[in-house]
């Protein structure tokens, strides 16, 4: 594309190319400014009461309610008990998701073993499953058999070892961790139990920080296994305790109260989404262009 | 004599094989250690309660009394049921009025992101993604907050500029789909836009030279050259789309409930099993709910790749 626009770009004018680069920045600029906007607004919200965000016309900049929101929002929910278990959960998800996923895709990318091809494309298949297909029965096996309601194993465990993780990392390892550097361990006398976890693992860091942060992410924005789990204030992670803040029944809807826990709720994700944003990125778009 | 030394090399042939095949497998126990977290993983909480839900959907069982066998009524049941096929409806609705030009808007974004007139692209890719890292529940509130009917920021500004303002939620509840799908543009356009501009990044310069040497215009080359390199890509996110958008839960339930809010205008059908599944303790009905949308689902899927993915074979 790059080459075709510039010979374009290249027979105009210089003022026509001028005009292309000022509506092209400008559609992007509409739209992400129309991306970052909400967020500011959140925050904006999140700083006044009440009475003044129903207010006309509304005011664009911080208030000084802060503290009243922080007081409003800790009476309905254990904020900083359910900003723990969400940091918890996601926190043992990826960490036990990393490590399942990168045996896997090792497996996968470094063995020829019989049937090899055969789960490889069973394991894709699992992918095309829709979540909703077992919802009744999982639900079931989660509460009455597991006796997992309101424990963090049924948040973290069920989904350790996930079909895209394992995919991604066979892609990666296939791509740089050289077959050569097995065989010398291998004559080194290294165990074959162990040239993973002394060998392989070491050099993947650069993969367990990409699918580190999504599996982080996905974890810590998922509702709906965390709304059938955790049915106890303190055991609610952070999008269940910000949907009773939404529907609480005893004090009616207070949106200076709601938006300052959902800035509360959003922030360090976006935080650490911004400190790996290009990572992040990367990471996301390989599954799209490998599958 | 020679019927019985065919079949004595025969057996011993197959005991080799067989012997080779189980020192093989022997021989690299190792991966098969390693794989199985995902098998056992998926054999627990992924087909077994798929199974289960098969078998489920033929009865009628609340959880605490026992089972009831009832053959395919909880089927019969299913397709007359009127807000099973509204909710169907609605999902399609917005699935289809959502992605259309959100997919066409992703693509002509990252055209221009992808424009060498456009420098800054980190910046644009990742405040374009925003709103995918952000928690589809924090967002909904959000946008709970920007649709306020008396107060709300957008009703503000169509006031401001001389237009009625919208009752989101009320009415016969024609403007609840519209504000859905508004969150959902929102919400996945960035992510969309950054698999293009990959797939687009990933197309060598070369054959665009190539194209332009043989005299093709700026329309052609992206119609015979660009469309079909990114076809894989598409399809990738058409699949995906189809998947997410029959199963939208989060954002609707957050923005109106879990009745779908006024005439159930946005009641998606994972809400619905959700409703029955969950609030009422229909296990059977909702089982048999999942399998229906499922099959539709998977269909769905497999009519994408048939329609979109045959091109690849012909490049």
């Amino acid at each position: 594309m790059a080459i075709v626009e510039a010979r374009l770009a290249g027979r105009r004018p210089r003022w026509k190319r001028w005009i292309g680069r000022i509506i092209f920045n400008s559609i992007l600029l509409t739209g992400a400014f129309l991306s970052a906007f909400p967020f500011y607004w959140m925050l904006v919200l999140g700083t006044h009461s009440t009475m003044e965000i129903f207010h006309w016309p509304p005011t664009f900049l911080p208030g000084n309610h802060v503290l009243e929101n922080y007081k409003g929002m800790m009476g309905i929910i254990p904020f900083w008990r359910n900003l723990f278990n969400s940091a918890f959960v996601a926190t043992t998800h990826t960490a036990l998701s990393l490590l399942f996923c990168s045996m896997g895709g090792y497996a996968f990318a470094k063995y020829q073993f019989p049937g090899r091809d055969k789960l490889f494309a069973l394991m894709l298949a699992t992918m095309m499953i829709p979540w909703m297909a077992g919802i009744i029965p999982w639900f079931i096996l989660i509460s009455k058999w597991l006796h997992w309601i309101n424990r963090y194993e049924a948040l973290i465990i069920p989904g350790a070892a996930s079909a895209f993780g394992i995919f991604w990392m066979r892609q990666y390892i296939q791509e740089t961790i050289p077959s050569e550097l097995l065989d010398a361990a291998r004559i080194d006398g290294c165990p074959e139990f162990f040239i993973f976890f002394r060998v392989v693992a070491p050099l993947l860091s650069p993969a367990y920080g990409a699918l580190g942060i999504m599996t982080f992410m996905g974890s810590w924005n998922a509702f709906m296994g965390p709304l059938l789990v955790m049915q106890e204030k303190t055991m609610y992670t952070l999008p269940v305790a910000l949907a009773l803040l939404r529907q609480n029944p005893q004090r009616g809807y207070d949106a200076g109260v709601l938006m300052l826990g959902t800035s509360m709720a959003v922030l360090p994700i976006l935080i650490v989404f911004l400190m790996a944003a290009r990572r992040f990125i990367a990471g996301l778009t390989v599954g799209a262009l490998k599958g | 004599m020679s019927e019985l030394t065919r079949s004595e090399a025969q057996r011993v042939l197959s005991s080799r094989k067989e012997s080779t095949l189980w020192r093989e497998i022997q021989r690299n126990w190792v991966a098969y250690v390693y794989i199985s977290p995902f098998f056992i993983l998926f054999a627990i909480f992924g087909a077994f309660p798929i199974l289960f839900s098969f078998y489920l959907s033929f009865h009628r069982w609340n959880g605490i009394s026992p089972m009831q066998w009832v053959g395919l009524e909880n089927y019969v049941r299913l397709f007359q049921d009127k807000l099973f096929w509204l909710s169907l409806k609605n999902t399609i609705y917005i699935g289809i009025v959502a992605h259309v030009p959100m997919l066409i808007g992703a693509l002509i974004l990252a055209f221009i992101i992808n424009s060498p007139l456009v420098r800054h692209k980190d910046f644009y890719r990742t405040t374009y993604f925003l709103p995918i890292v952000t928690s589809s529940v924090a967002v909904a509130l959000i946008f709970g907050s920007l649709y306020g009917v008396r107060f709300g920021l957008i009703n503000w500004l169509l006031t401001g500029i001389g237009l009625e303002p919208i009752d989101w939620w009320g009415g016969k509840g024609q403007w609840i789909k519209p504000a859905i799908i508004i969150l959902f543009i929102w919400r996945w356009l960035g992510w969309n836009m950054v698999i293009y501009l990959a797939g687009l990044q990933g197309i060598p310069n070369d054959l665009y030279e190539a194209a332009a040497i043989d005299g093709a215009n700026l329309p052609q080359i992206f119609r015979y050259v660009t469309l079909p390199l990114l076809r894989p890509v598409i399809l990738f996110t058409i699949v995906l789309s189809t998947i997410g958008a029959m199963t939208l839960f989060d954002e609707p339930f957050i923005l109106v409930g879990v009745t779908g809010g006024t005439s159930h205008a946005g009641l998606t059908i994972a809400m619905y099993l959700y409703n029955r599944g969950f609030n009422f303790a229909h296990f059977g009905y909702a089982s048999a709910m999942a399998y229906v949308v499922s099959a539709v689902i998977i269909v769905a899927s497999a009519l994408n790749i048939r329609f979109f993915g045959h091109g690849r074979v012909e490049q």
